[in-house]
């Protein structure tokens, strides 16, 4: 005869509306673990997109995601005679405030996604400017064609709502989403958004007519607008990728990067304050659920005071009673966490930055709530073995 | 008759120095199968001192103590688990009866049972025999709380004899009772004594009931007052 069960069954509806709070914060909790995983996907999400397997930056620097870097052009040229290079690419990364401009069909409010922008609405992209038929352009498309015109054109991630066909306004030029990429964001979070290089260079270092005027009468003269971020550069199966960044390194004005170099800065200095702060406040988000469940299960302990005296008058063991209790505490946890759970994955869709929970994220979740939710019925079991006998008899 | 309780110049006090309270000094008691002792006194007397003590729930400080023929006590436990010799050997019934509200009728007979490892399904049909046994058998699976005080009495008396104890210590049984329910619940008692040949020891202040005992011992200040035969 399960006592726990019968207890819970007894009184459903208050054990659903304990479950139900409980619930939530395990739900808020579990989002945090999801927003967590986010961002350290969303943070390699930019690196990976370029599918690169070195990357050539100014020399002194970790750059470009975590510090500036600024480069020749002509360095991709270099780069690409290295041993064991089968293809190098120059990138340039900015962060741009676009406005969706409108799309030549008019369709003026597109379909579905209802983060998709109005006509007229300024997004906020990380334009990455690649050569075509290079490294560093957009991966697999889900939608649409790369760009294959030389000026105009974009590949935008979906996240950034804009559907194809769209017209996008960024520094004055105006640029048709020809193709749409999927899960590629910035560290950041924003949609990343594919251009050509030489649209991205105009966009990030042409000086608007009256500053390049001034720039002019001030003996600057032009300043030259071939300059690269990085230059991307993909290795034969052959090469030893430790042996290429070594040669690339040699060049005093550059360093060189590993692709699981890059995705350590990303991961330890980009978005570690970010990754701190979430896997604190998750910390603090279980402690909390961990004193909540341990409170209810106290509460709910105390209640079956008599209950318990009379147990032990009768002559239960000891095990009979703490089972009552954890099981009620184990079953408090999990249907909460259940519930929790499910409305999580019911709504990360609408979070505005990547809530990843895959089954291996949910599964260990909830294994820590058992565990908590064992450690809190603690308190409730020990109350209960110190409730005597006598206290069933009496009025 | 054998002597199924059986108190021999039992004391308990409470608290030391100036401030402890003796509740019990030397007490003999015997209550024999088939017998119901009603034992009564003002509050404080030690009326539920001594209760506790035949549940083995306080240990005396001094005294022997028989429990249906073994001996329990002297100087110290003489039973490692006091709780299986409750389970086996003794029957509680509660002042408010005490059943567990989220078990009915049946179950709340069967768990004594399986507490002492009798299966379910057996448990069940046993307990189901018990409440027939006590008139309640067409409420067998109603909730406590659907429960009339006399029939949830009535419950919890066959809760008491779910494992056949020899002992069973009633706790002021009829004190929820209006006076023809306490007498039908005494009734049961008497009955319940001389079928099963249990020693019944019940601790009331219920003065309609008085007459209903095979013996009355009065309780004063911890020390046993006066005893009193029924009339027969």
């Amino acid at each position: 005869m399960n006592l726990a069960f019968r207890d819970i069954r007894h009184d459903l509806g208050r054990f659903l509306l304990t479950c139900l709070g409980l619930g939530l914060l395990l739900g808020v909790a579990l989002a945090m673990v999801g927003i967590y995983r986010g961002v350290v996907d969303e943070a390699l999400s930019l690196a990976r997109a370029l599918r690169a397997d070195l990357w050539v930056v100014e020399t002194g620097t970790r750059g470009p995601f975590a510090e500036a870097s600024r480069i020749p052009g002509d360095v991709r040229e270099a780069v690409a005679r290295l041993p064991g290079v089968v293809a190098a690419g120059g990138v340039t990364f900015q962060t741009v405030e676009a406005r969706h401009a409108g799309s030549p069909g008019g369709n003026a409010a597109p379909e579905g996604d209802p983060w998709r922008p109005r006509i007229g609405r300024v997004l906020r992209l990380q334009v990455v400017g690649y050569e075509l038929d290079r490294p560093g352009g957009p991966p697999a498309l889900v939608a649409g064609r790369p760009i294959a015109r030389g000026r105009g054109e974009m590949v935008a991630d979906r996240s950034s709502g804009l559907p194809i066909g769209a017209i996008v306004e960024m520094g004055g030029e105006r640029f048709r989403v020809v193709g749409l990429s999927e899960r590629t964001v910035s560290t950041g979070g924003d949609p990343l958004a594919w251009i050509t290089l030489r649209d991205a260079q105009e966009l990030q270092f042409r000086l608007a007519p009256p500053a390049a005027r001034r720039a002019e009468a001030a003996g600057g003269g032009i300043q030259p607008q071939d300059t690269l971020n990085a230059v991307v550069a993909r290795l034969s199966p052959h090469a030893r990728i430790e042996d290429v960044a070594l040669q690339a390194r040699r060049w005093k004005h550059l360093a060189a990067l590993t692709a699981a170099e890059q995705e350590a800065v990303l991961t330890r200095s980009v978005v570690e304050r970010a990754r701190r702060q979430l896997g604190m406040f998750t910390a603090v988000l279980l402690l909390v659920s961990a004193v909540i469940v341990a409170l209810i299960v106290y509460t709910l302990t105390m209640d079956k005071m008599r209950e318990i005296a009379t147990l032990k008058l009768i002559g239960a063991p000891d095990r009979t009673i703490v089972a009552l209790v954890m099981q009620q505490a184990v079953a408090l946890g999990m249907v909460g966490f259940a519930g929790g759970a499910a409305l999580l994955l019911s709504v990360k869709d609408v979070f505005p930055r990547r809530v990843l929970l895959g089954p291996g994220e949910i599964a260990g979740f909830g294994l820590v709530v058992l565990g908590i939710c064992l450690v809190a019925s603690l308190l409730g079991v020990r109350y209960a073995l110190r409730v005597e006998p006598a206290q069933a008899l009496g009025g | 008759m054998p002597a199924l309780v059986e108190l021999s110049g039992i004391s308990k006090g409470f608290g030391s120095g100036e401030a402890r309270v003796q509740a019990l000094s030397d007490i003999r008691l015997s209550v024999g199968a088939g017998e119901v002792v009603g034992l009564r006194g003002p509050s404080g007397s030690g009326k539920s001192t001594l209760l506790n003590l035949v549940a083995c729930i306080l240990e005396p400080d001094a005294g022997l103590m028989r429990l249906a023929g073994e001996p329990v006590w002297r100087g110290r436990w003489l039973r490692g688990d006091l709780r299986a010799l409750r389970r086996e050997s003794i029957g509680f019934i509660f002042q408010f009866h005490n059943l567990l509200p989220f078990l009915d009728a049946t179950d709340n007979v069967a768990l004594a049972m399986t507490l002492n490892g009798r299966p379910l399904p057996e448990a069940r049909r046993r307990a189901r025999e018990l409440l027939d046994y006590l008139q309640v058998g067409r409420r067998a699976a109603a909730m406590p709380a659907k429960l009339s005080g006399g029939e949830a009495q009535r419950v919890a008396i066959a809760r008491a004899l779910a494992n056949s104890p020899r002992i069973i210590l009633a706790d002021e049984p009829t004190a929820a009772l209006d006076s023809e329910r306490a007498q039908v619940v005494m009734d049961l008692l008497r009955r319940v004594a001389q079928e099963h040949a249990a020693a019944v020891l019940v601790v009331t202040h219920d003065d309609k009931i008085f007459s209903r005992f095979d013996r009355l011992v009065s309780l004063r200040d911890g020390r046993i007052e006066a005893e009193e035969r029924a009339a027969a």
